[in-house]
């Protein structure tokens, strides 16, 4: 699967832009925020944003808020939780809350691309399933 | 240490002194007081009613015996009247009349005769021939021939034994005569005789010279005088009482009464020892219980302070420990919270390193470098970063779960779990000291409710001792778990070593707080002590076993519930047989 539309969303900022560039070498379109609220904007701005990796802990608004934030504003965006291992509990919080996976750090990067895909594909099958209906519902009511 | 255990010694000391003189001082005094003030007037009562009874008695007699004697002068006064105007003979007057008195009074007169005033006896009548008889020099006559009437005192005169005399003056025309009459002495002994209290109680009746005028009981005989005794101090009171010794010593109570018509005295004399002898058997039983109470006192005012004070101290030293365990655990928690926190501030800077090795890896391969000598070694030095740091995230992963968990909260535990957890935790340790921690968990054990994270401790510390103690030398540590066929329904954690042993001495000391065999301010000697406290508390038990040479064996019972045992249990077998 090619050309996800990746969003990364943590403070650090050394390992934002080296994993952002790793990603990117993996064709990956990514996009790179360092903090909650940044995310939420560039959601807004860019329609075509698939997956978002979030760090749990992060300065001002966590992961948590921001993840209830993209859930209630883009439902269709998955998330994928960043979390160090004191943080677990968010992670697993953030998946009832609708995440679709998490990620220790330090991870694995083909781990995290494998789970990029899944969440990518999650999504497109997702918006087929939507549209589908739509073009159904649309269908119909022609008839 | 040493300083402040001294110092709560003498505390201890003074708080037993204090305690003990508390108790002496409050018992002492009221007790003191209360016997005191109770044993005094008692005594005081008492000696009053004996003093009153004894009194009353010797009253009673001397009246009786004033009463008896006014009578018979009387008789002899009422006589001489008759004489006076009788037409009979002396001799036939006497002889009639004495024998009338007789009739009436028995034998208490014993003669009556007439003396005329040269002190001859004209006429006489009685038991003696004493018609003649010269009175003249007489003392008796002598007193007799000045008064109207009088009664003498005891004395043997003619007739050779004792007797009294009562005088009566007849006066006839200018001349005189005296009628006299003997009274009979044992009849008028008898008198007193009568009043005899206790063993020793007697009376008797003195002149005022102070010469005996009846008989006693005792040995004393009519020739023993009394000192002189003063008319005058009877003026105001009926009797005296006075305390004196005889010969022997021997302290008398003397009760005198003066008599109204004579002055005579009646003495009633006792020996102390009897007349207050129910008084000195009360006051010995009451110094007899209050001995008692005494002694009562001073083994409670010895022992009651010093078994509080061991209490006490008892108690300060538990709460010591406590303390010492709460300040442990605080701290064991404050130094989880620190490893937390260094642990997730390291994984950020770790997560860099690993990405930027592998972007240099991603870079690599890009790079036409396929003729460089060192590729191989720029690759297997970027893998061993990887490997490295991978194994820095497993070690702050252990460090945070165990953090996370030092808490007492209580979770269904699989112990062999929580056990391999410590032991990768100590893994690197043993490493380093050449010991090998061998795992022999059995499969299939049953949940138990406990902490882990204090579970975690106990072992840790177990293990940790087991690591230090073979430091030098090296060695194995079993570590085992399995459910035991000694106690019913409990788990067994058995730690096993090959180390150097604990000597039998310390063996027994070794759950003590504060004991540890290791230099000063390495161990605090509470790491077993709070283990005991912790198997404690889960309701277990923990053992140790020791040879010094061969090795330790710490075993742990921990208890679990029923039911899943048995469910445990048949699993295990099936999954033995299923092996």
């Amino acid at each position: 699967m090619n050309n996800i539309k990746l969003l990364l969303v943590d403070d650090e900022k050394a390992f934002l832009d080296t994993i952002t560039k790793r990603l990117e070498k993996r064709e990956l379109n990514v996009s790179a925020v360092y903090s909650g609220a940044d995310a939420l904007a560039e959601l807004e701005k860019n329609k075509n944003l698939e997956v978002v990796i979030l760090d749990v802990k992060m300065p001002g608004m966590d992961g948590i808020q921001t993840l209830t934030e993209i859930k209630k504003r883009f439902p269709l965006v998955e998330v994928i939780m960043l979390t160090g291992h004191a943080t677990v509990e968010s992670a697993i919080d953030g998946m009832k809350i609708g995440a679709f996976d998490y990620l220790m750090k330090p991870c694995d990067l083909d781990a995290l691309v494998k789970k990029v895909e899944g969440a990518a594909s999650k999504k497109r099958e997702h918006e087929a399933k939507i549209s589908e209906a739509r073009i159904k519902e649309i269908s119909e009511r022609m008839v | 240490m040493e300083e402040s255990s001294t110092e709560r010694k003498a505390f201890y000391q003074i708080l037993t002194r204090k305690i003990m003189v508390l108790i002496l001082v409050v018992s002492f005094f009221p007790m003191v007081l209360t016997t005191g003030v109770l044993f005094y007037r008692f005594h005081l009562t008492y000696t009053e009613k004996i003093q009153a009874h004894i009194s009353e008695l010797v009253q009673k007699h001397t009246q009786n015996i004033d009463t008896f004697l006014l009578e018979k002068l009387g008789n002899i006064q009422y006589l001489a009247r008759l004489y006076d105007s009788t037409s009979l003979t002396p001799q036939t007057f006497l002889q009639k009349h004495l024998k009338l008195l007789t009739n009436e009074y028995g034998d208490v007169f014993t003669d009556l005769g007439l003396v005329d005033d040269k002190g001859i006896q004209f006429a006489y009548e009685g038991p003696f021939k004493l018609e003649n008889a010269d009175y003249s020099t007489a003392e008796w006559f002598v007193t007799a021939k000045d008064k109207p009437f009088f009664i003498s005192d005891v004395f043997v005169g003619l007739r050779g034994h004792p007797h009294f005399i009562i005088a009566v003056k007849i006066k006839t025309n200018g001349s005189y005569f005296i009628l006299r009459s003997t009274i009979n002495f044992g009849a008028f002994n008898s008198l007193v005789e009568g009043i005899q209290i206790g063993k020793t109680g007697v009376a008797f009746i003195i002149n005022s010279k102070g010469q005996l005028q009846t008989k006693t009981s005792g040995a004393q005989d009519l020739s023993i005088t009394f000192p002189a005794v003063d008319p005058a101090e009877y003026a105001n009171e009926s009797t005296l009482f006075a305390q004196d010794r005889d010969s022997s010593g021997k302290k008398y109570l003397s009760v005198t009464a003066m008599f109204k018509n004579i002055d005579w005295i009646m003495m009633f004399r006792q020996d102390i020892r009897d007349a207050f002898h129910d008084l000195w058997k009360t006051q010995l039983l009451t110094l007899g219980i209050f001995a008692l109470g005494c002694g009562a006192i001073l083994s409670v005012a010895f022992t009651l302070p010093r078994n509080i004070v061991r209490l006490i101290s008892s108690a300060d030293k538990k709460s010591e420990v406590m303390n010492k365990q709460v300040v442990e655990s605080g701290k064991l928690a404050t130094i989880g919270e620190l490893a937390a926190g260094i642990a997730h501030e390291i994984n950020n800077p770790v997560a860099i390193m690993v990405e930027e090795a592998g972007w240099i890896e991603d870079l690599l391969e890009e790079e036409d470098l396929k003729g460089a000598a060192n590729l191989d070694e720029f690759k297997r030095a970027l893998t061993q970063i990887n490997t490295q740091g991978k194994r820095c995230k497993e070690i702050t992963h252990k460090l945070l779960s165990f953090a996370r968990k030092t808490d007492s909260t209580i979770n269904d535990v699989q112990i062999n779990d929580a056990i391999r957890e410590i032991v990768s935790l100590t893994a690197q340790m043993a490493r380093y000291n050449n010991v090998i921690i061998e795992e022999k968990l059995n499969e299939g054990l049953p949940y138990i409710r406990i902490s882990p994270s204090e579970l975690q401790q106990v072992i840790l510390n177990l293990l940790n001792n087991a690591i230090d103690a073979m430091e030098k030398s090296g060695g194995i540590i079993i570590i085992e778990t399995k459910i035991s066929n000694l106690e019913k329904n409990h788990l067994v954690i058995s730690i096993e070593d090959n180390g150097p042993g604990i000597p039998k001495d310390n063996l027994e000391r070794i759950f003590d707080p504060f004991f540890t065999t290791k230099a000063v301010g390495k161990g605090t000697g509470l790491g077993l002590s709070i283990c005991y406290g912790i198997i404690q508390k889960m309701g277990g038990k923990i053992d140790v076993h020791s040879q010094v040479g061969l090795g330790t064996k710490f075993r742990i019972w921990i208890p679990f519930q029923e039911g899943i045992s048995e469910k445990t249990q048949n699993k295990n077998v099936t999954d033995l047989q299923g092996e």
